[in-house]
């Protein structure tokens, strides 16, 4: 059952054009993976569902809801969290009370400061910390649990190993099965291709704003995604 | 004693510029607003209390019961509806905005109760005082505006570091996208921002028609005093502006009882040699 479906998406900023005609899928409990070079248009193309950027209505379509056009702020009560790349916690709140702003759409779910705690401990020995004092994983730790506190049905991470030490990222993946045990269907960003393919059910590729190849892990050669990634 | 006489009118006197600095305090902090028209609203607050107070026959104190709900409302409209529409990267749209809207609120104001001055008496309360010591005493209506001072700061402080909303306020200052990206409304959140500043407008305009004189003409000398109090106290810093308001009653009380003609050059030095010293004024958000 599709959960989300993307059609013909564009977007830009000004008169700078991003994304050219994007379509893509998602069903329920998928993990898909986005990967592509710096400027293929992957953080665009999440801003956009997430509705930082503004589209055609039917152009994001959630759980059969045409949602393309509305604000950010409506498109969370919907069920959609972001955790956007840069983590973006804000300095001035402390460790709990940015977990607690993941909260502000009220939405109902399993999702709650406790779980986030057990979810990732070392949050709640630091949960008075400033948010920004933490080390780079732990504050990626924070922005994952800040977007699950608004219960999401699809949850959105943009670049989430970025700048993050191997072991780190992957302590932070080993949280996504307890992520997908509530039925939260993932949409993630991904640069390191490896970690795309260890952690995603289907991978989509894209290149200069538009999908390049899409495929199952198992079944896309290295040299598909070579020639898909570089357009070689 | 004099002198003491004089530090102890000076920091009641910083009760009332904490007021006034306080609204300009929070539309800065949170939406990055240099409200021009800041002095004018504290006037038009002033003025809307004397239309309470002639029309009902209520008492000054009483009128604030209307008054600060009216403001809350005329706040939240205009940020809604006017200025949000100034806000972005650019901070001149907003300047010149509250700047056209400081000369609109003098000319209306001018037009509607003409150039005479006006005070609102607070009947025996104008009068009260306590006895401190024999050569020492404190006016009850200074007194009850300091009071109501500090409270509007620890009452802000709350409201801002305790609750669900003051979160989304210091959310939304920090990044307006990743706050969308929660939940939040940036232009309700603006709004209610800008509404509960004109709250504080409106209790410090009913005092200040109640200890001085007033006129359509005085906005401006109150938002340089409101500028100053947040710049001495240091930008973003509740606490930090009642101080800041503190030090420059002391300063304006300290000059006069030197010579009277020096009490307001006396604050604009001082604050000056705090600007020169610290930039970032004494108790900057950082130290919070």
């Amino acid at each position: 059952m599709s959960r989300l479906k993307i059609q013909n998406l564009t977007a830009g900023y000004g008169d700078f054009q991003a994304l050219f005609g994007i379509d893509l899928e998602l069903n329920v409990k998928e993990t898909v993976a986005i990967i592509g070079s710096n400027g293929a248009g992957k953080s665009t193309f999440m801003r956009s569902i997430a509705g930082l950027l503004k589209n055609a209505p039917d152009a994001v379509q959630f759980k059969g809801e045409n949602i393309g056009d509305l604000p950010a702020n409506k498109v969370v009560e919907k069920g959609i969290a972001l955790v956007p790349e840069g983590r973006r916690l804000f300095p001035s709140l402390s460790v709990e009370e940015n977990l607690l702003m993941g909260a502000y759409s009220k939405r109902k779910g399993p999702w709650n400061l406790n779980r986030i705690y057990e979810l990732f401990p070392i949050l709640k020995e630091k949960r008075n910390n400033p948010g920004t004092a933490l080390s780079g994983g732990q504050q990626q730790m924070v922005a994952i649990g800040r977007a699950l506190m608004s219960n999401p049905e699809l949850l959105l991470c943009d670049e989430i190993s970025l700048g993050l030490a191997p072991t780190t990222v992957k302590d932070i993946y080993k949280a996504f099965p307890a992520i997908q045990e509530d039925g939260t269907t993932v949409l993630v960003v991904e640069q390191d291709i490896n970690q795309a393919m260890a952690v995603s059910d289907r991978i989509y590729c894209f290149q200069e704003g538009r999908v390049s190849l899409e495929g199952k892990p198992g079944e896309v050669s290295k040299d598909d995604i070579k020639a898909a990634y570089f357009g070689m | 004693m004099d002198w003491v006489n004089t530090i102890v009118q000076g920091v009641l006197l910083g009760g009332l510029y904490a007021m006034f600095a306080t609204g300009l305090s929070l539309m800065f902090g949170i939406m990055r607003l240099v409200n021009i028209a800041h002095g004018d609203f504290i006037v038009l607050a002033s003025y809307l209390a004397l239309v309470v107070v002639t029309s009902l026959g209520l008492s000054p104190l009483i009128s604030l019961v209307i008054v600060v709900p009216l403001m809350f409302v005329i706040g939240y409209v205009l940020q809604r509806y006017l200025l949000n529409k100034t806000l972005g990267d650019d901070i001149l749209p907003p300047l010149l905005v509250t700047f056209g809207m400081s000369i609109i609120l003098q000319n209306v104001l001018l037009e509607v109760f003409s150039a005479d001055s006006q005070k609102l008496s607070a009947g025996d309360l104008d009068i009260a005082s306590i006895n401190v010591s024999d050569q020492l005493s404190v006016g009850v209506m200074p007194l009850i505006v300091f009071i109501s001072g500090v409270a509007i700061v620890g009452g802000l402080q709350f409201l801002f570091y305790k609750t669900e909303l003051g979160r989304a306020f210091r959310a939304t200052s920090d990044d307006q996208d990743t706050a969308r990206l929660m939940g939040v409304n940036n232009s309700h959140i603006f709004a209610l921002a800008m509404a509960i500043a004109m709250a504080v407008v409106a209790i410090a305009g009913v005092f200040l028609a109640m200890r001085t004189n007033f006129d359509p003409t005085v906005g401006p000398a109150r938002l340089l005093y409101g500028f100053e109090a947040v710049i001495i106290g240091g930008l973003g810093s509740l606490w930090g502006t009642l101080a800041g308001g503190i030090i420059l009653g002391v300063a304006q009380a300290v000059g006069a009882q030197i010579d009277p003609g020096w009490q307001i050059m006396t604050g604009h030095i001082v604050f000056l040699v705090i600007l020169i010293f610290r930039p970032r004024g004494l108790f900057p958000r950082s130290v919070d």
